[in-house]
């Protein structure tokens, strides 16, 4: 089942919730849309869903054109933010709702709901309301009834917004290999990047209705494709320069060395220069060498397993990330001298 | 006529959340808030109702108003068909029309809440304009439309549906249909905030597991909101019991229900003890009609 | 459903809803003095009328009055039974409520009744002070129940912070609820002012042969002689209340005044 999304938009009014989204999503996978709120992630699993329907684009399924078949039609299942189990069902009566649509008789309908049940962890509920269950038994729920009908794609919105930080670790895990066991090809729209980096094989990070990146998730934080994604995505130190030649980065006049340059940057832009605060070395002043900037210690947060220090160079602030045990020997007030190791510096477009 | 419901209905039909801080105790001076309100409640409201329950007892007197006395005579005249059939019929018709604009308010406003806000306050500030108008003019409007001089049956007529123009005012149908009329502004306004709070996603939910929207609309949006229409049906019921125009406007003395024969009796035949003594019968009936949404909409809260 | 029929369905109704005020309008445009429609001949001369028959005018000047006075009275007792109630949610605040909720839900026939034994007892039949405290308390229930809903959409830690940045009691009132709670005076008060300016059987029974409101003016019209002059009332009212309600849905949030969520809660 290979989803192809061919210059999807979608404008509500004067509103451009999407702008030319073009996709393809391999079959098996779980594909974690990404980004802040507002970025139209929602709307894009919405119209893949079918409850909205592009202004512009074609959305296929292997090559069948989907885009003008109605919701109801799709066989796609999916799991609501709010959840959206019927009230006035009881749990077994929610998860058989599709079957009994589908005309499925009684025993049959009895015998798939124990099934979904017992994959989702939750038996002996069968009858209660749903009013009886708590925040994570809902959740498995809403789960079990949307794979009663084996569907073709699942589709999750922000499915683990309303858990608790606790629980939504352990869901997280279970979400994934829940999705590998059933080899069900899977979208799942979060804000969430911590959650994305459990979850996915690809992600695709959204900013403003665009796409930003479409990458596996430790791409995305190793070689973002852009300013957006890289501060989007774990902590950044992004420094504004000049590109000069193809190996050096100008930082208020001082040369940064950068080991390699994308080739669609053109000599002498400006540009951002991408550094790990996990990469950037913080030394006591003395220490002379290429790539360093000279600052002083603004902050020093002892986190226990890891410390955080906080360096001002100029108008620049920048974060480095150590262990107590290469804890350079350094307090607030310092003049320091801050590494940049070329081969950690990552240069992208302004 | 009455306007439109407290802005609720069902659960909503209910006494408000206490307190924004914590429900202080309030001191003696704090009480004088309380105290004009009260006042003017209890002179203005209550006593003219005490007196009306008084009066229903009095003894009615020719040619004056009534003299203070304590018989039954007037609640007797319960008894009569004359007023069991008012009251049958009023119960019958105000039922139906109920039930009839119910059945169309609630897809109507169902629709409505889904509307984009622009349009959707447009129809609003429409319905909210019809509500507003008066029995009298609603009486009017209906009484010239389905008249023969000025009706729709002369629109028929000039297009060549109809042999001649025909007069479908005063009937049972024209006082339907104006009573219909009246009522579904309430119905809508009365079915709103249950309707609009509705979480949008239930439905969604169940398109996406392959039910239609007719059939999301039936299994999923009635059911869900199965009180919330009862209590419409009931509200509406005791509003339409409140038409006492209409029946005269738009049908025969045979349609007059017991609103038009309190107003008759009360200012036609001057005979107030027995105008009061039904006036009292009719709001026992509907308080204890409206106690009733008020219960359903506390066991739904209860229920969670 | 598809779109087109939920279209259809919508169109349907709101035709229902036009068609008789369409006629109204048409009846009241017609140049002869006949209850015609389509009218033959346009004309506003009934329009002109109303502002000019000094019957009609003085009906006019009866109405504004009342509804203006009333609605405020109306408003009057409402809010501070509403405050009350929302600062202090004692029993004997809430049974209050409910009284001020009563006049409103029961047929208005009943309450004309009682105000009418009430007038006559205490000797003030007749006179337009018992129209408009008739009027006051029959519509205290639309303002009490919209400002209850404004109060209790009222963020409590508002009030909480103004308390620890030095405010009294007096002050937070002043500062912060009564800001937050103005749209609901504003619209509790247009509603009861539009209804009472509609409002006929309280207003007949209990003062109807002495103080002539509009509406009473055209009922006495309907049953005495037919003239235009009573279709351009209704229209006018018409108008007048578009007029209100679209002012407090422009300025507003008129889905939320009637119940619904905020955009934000949703």
């Amino acid at each position: 089942m290979t989803l192809r999304l061919e210059h999807v938009s979608k404008s509500f009014g004067g509103l451009q919730a999407l702008v030319d989204v073009d996709l393809e999503f391999p079959h098996g996978r779980l594909i974690c849309l990404l980004g802040p709120s507002g970025c139209g992630k929602t709307t894009l699993l919405r119209c893949i869903a079918g409850l909205e329907t592009p202004t512009e684009g074609r959305i296929r399924l292997d090559g069948r054109d989907l885009t003008d078949v109605p919701a109801h039609k799709r066989n796609f299942g999916m799991v609501f933010q709010s959840l959206a189990l019927f009230p006035h069902l009881s749990v077994g009566e929610n998860i058989a709702y599709g079957l009994t649509i589908r005309g499925v008789d009684k025993a049959g309908r009895r015998r798939r709901t124990e099934e979904l049940l017992q994959l989702v962890r939750l038996p002996g509920v069968i009858d209660r309301p749903v009013s009886q269950l708590s925040g994570g038994q809902r959740q498995r729920v809403a789960i079990a009834r949307a794979l009663a009908l084996n569907p073709a794609l699942f589709l999750l919105d922000e499915p683990l917004s309303a858990l608790d930080a606790k629980l939504r670790e352990t869901m997280q895990i279970e979400l994934r290999l829940l999705q590998r066991r059933l080899g069900i090809s899977t979208i799942v729209v979060t804000h969430d990047q911590r959650e994305a980096m459990t979850m996915a094989d690809i992600v695709v990070v959204m900013d403003h209705g665009r796409v930003q990146q479409v990458a596996a998730p430790l791409d995305t934080y190793r070689s973002p494709s852009n300013a957006f994604v890289a501060d989007f995505i774990g902590i950044s130190n992004l420094v504004p320069g000049t590109l000069r030649g193809r190996d050096a980065v100008l930082v208020h006049g001082q040369p940064i060395r950068v080991a390699s340059v994308p080739a669609a940057i053109a000599e002498g832009t400006h540009v951002t220069l991408l550094i790990r605060p996990e990469e950037v070395h913080v030394r006591p002043t003395e220490t002379n060498g290429e790539n360093h900037l000279r600052g002083e210690v603004s902050f020093v947060r002892d986190l226990g397993a890891s410390i955080e220090i906080t360096v001002r160079c100029g108008e620049q602030q920048l974060l480095a990330v150590t262990t107590p045990r290469e804890r350079p020997p350094i307090e607030i007030g310092d003049a320091v001298a801050v590494e940049l190791p070329a081969s950690a510096c990552v240069v992208l477009p302004s | 006529m009455t306007g439109p419901a407290p802005a609720s209905a069902s659960d909503e039909l209910r006494l408000p959340r206490a307190a924004a801080t914590r429900p202080t105790s309030p001191s003696l001076r704090q009480h004088a808030l309380l105290l004009y309100p009260a006042a003017m409640l209890a002179v203005f409201f209550v006593v003219p109702f005490g007196i009306m329950l008084a009066v229903s007892f009095f003894h009615r007197v020719e040619g004056a108003f009534y003299e203070p006395a304590f018989e039954f005579a007037n609640y007797a005249r319960f008894l009569s068909p004359f007023f069991g059939k008012a009251l049958a019929f009023s119960i019958w018709i105000s039922a139906l029309a109920a039930a009839a604009v119910v059945c169309v308010a609630f897809p109507f406003t169902y629709f409505l809440t889904r509307m984009r806000r622009p349009a959707q306050v447009r129809v609003l500030v429409f319905i909210l304009a019809v509500l507003s108008l008066s029995e009298v003019i609603i009486g009017f409007s209906w009484s010239t439309l389905l008249s023969r001089t000025a009706g729709v049956s002369n629109l028929l007529y000039f297009v060549g549906l109809l042999a001649q123009p025909v007069a479908w005012t005063p009937s049972f149908g024209a006082l339907l249909v104006g009573l219909c009329y009246l009522c579904f502004p309430y119905s809508v306004l009365v079915l709103y905030p249950a309707l609009s709070r509705l979480d949008p996603e239930l439905p969604e939910a169940s398109r996406m597991l392959g039910a239609s929207p007719l059939r999301t609309f039936f299994s999923v949006v009635v059911p869900v909101l199965r009180r919330s229409i009862i209590s419409a049906l009931i509200l509406v019921f005791v509003f339409n019991l409140g038409a006492f125009l209409l029946p005269q406007v738009l049908g025969r003395p045979e349609h007059w229900t017991l609103s038009v024969l309190i107003t008759d009796q009360a200012i036609f035949q001057s005979n107030i003890p027995f105008a009061a003594a039904m006036a009292v019968f009719l709001m026992l009936v509907c308080l204890a009609l409206v106690a009733l949404t008020l219960m359903f909409g506390q066991q739904r809260r209860l229920e969670g | 459903m598809s779109n087109a029929g939920r279209n259809l369905f919508m169109a349907l109704v709101v035709l229902f809803l036009a068609a008789p005020l369409v006629v109204v309008a048409g009846v009241s445009l017609n140049a002869e003095k006949q209850l015609l429609f389509p009218p033959r001949g346009l004309s506003l001369a009934w329009y002109v009328d109303l502002f000019r028959e000094s019957d009609w005018l003085n009906a006019l000047k009866n109405s504004l009055i009342i509804a203006t006075l009333s609605a405020a009275l109306a408003l009057s007792v409402a809010f501070p039974l509403a405050y009350f109630l929302w600062r202090h949610g004692i029993w004997y605040a809430k049974a209050l409520f409910a009284l001020g909720l009563a006049p409103f839900t029961l047929p208005p026939v009943i309450t004309a009744l009682g105000f009418l034994v009430f007038w006559v007892s205490t000797g003030f039949y007749g006179q337009m002070i018992a129209t408009l405290i008739s009027h006051a308390i029959f519509f205290v229930t639309l303002p009490l129940v919209t400002i209850s809903l404004g109060l209790e959409s009222i963020d409590r830690q508002l009030m909480e912070a103004s308390q620890v940045m030095g405010a009294d009691d007096r002050t937070v009132f002043r500062t912060v609820v009564l800001p937050l709670v103005r749209p609901y005076l504003i619209s509790g008060y247009a509603f009861a002012f539009v209804l009472s300016l509609n409002e006929y059987i309280i207003a007949y029974m209990v003062a109807g042969f002495t103080v002539e409101t509009l509406p009473i003016k055209i009922f006495n019209s309907l049953r005495y002689g037919y003239t235009p002059v009573m279709a351009s009332v209704a229209v006018l009212f018409m108008l007048i209340a578009v007029l209100v309600f679209g002012l407090i849905a422009r300025f507003g949030d008129l889905p939320k005044l009637l119940g619904a969520w905020s955009k934000e809660e949703s």
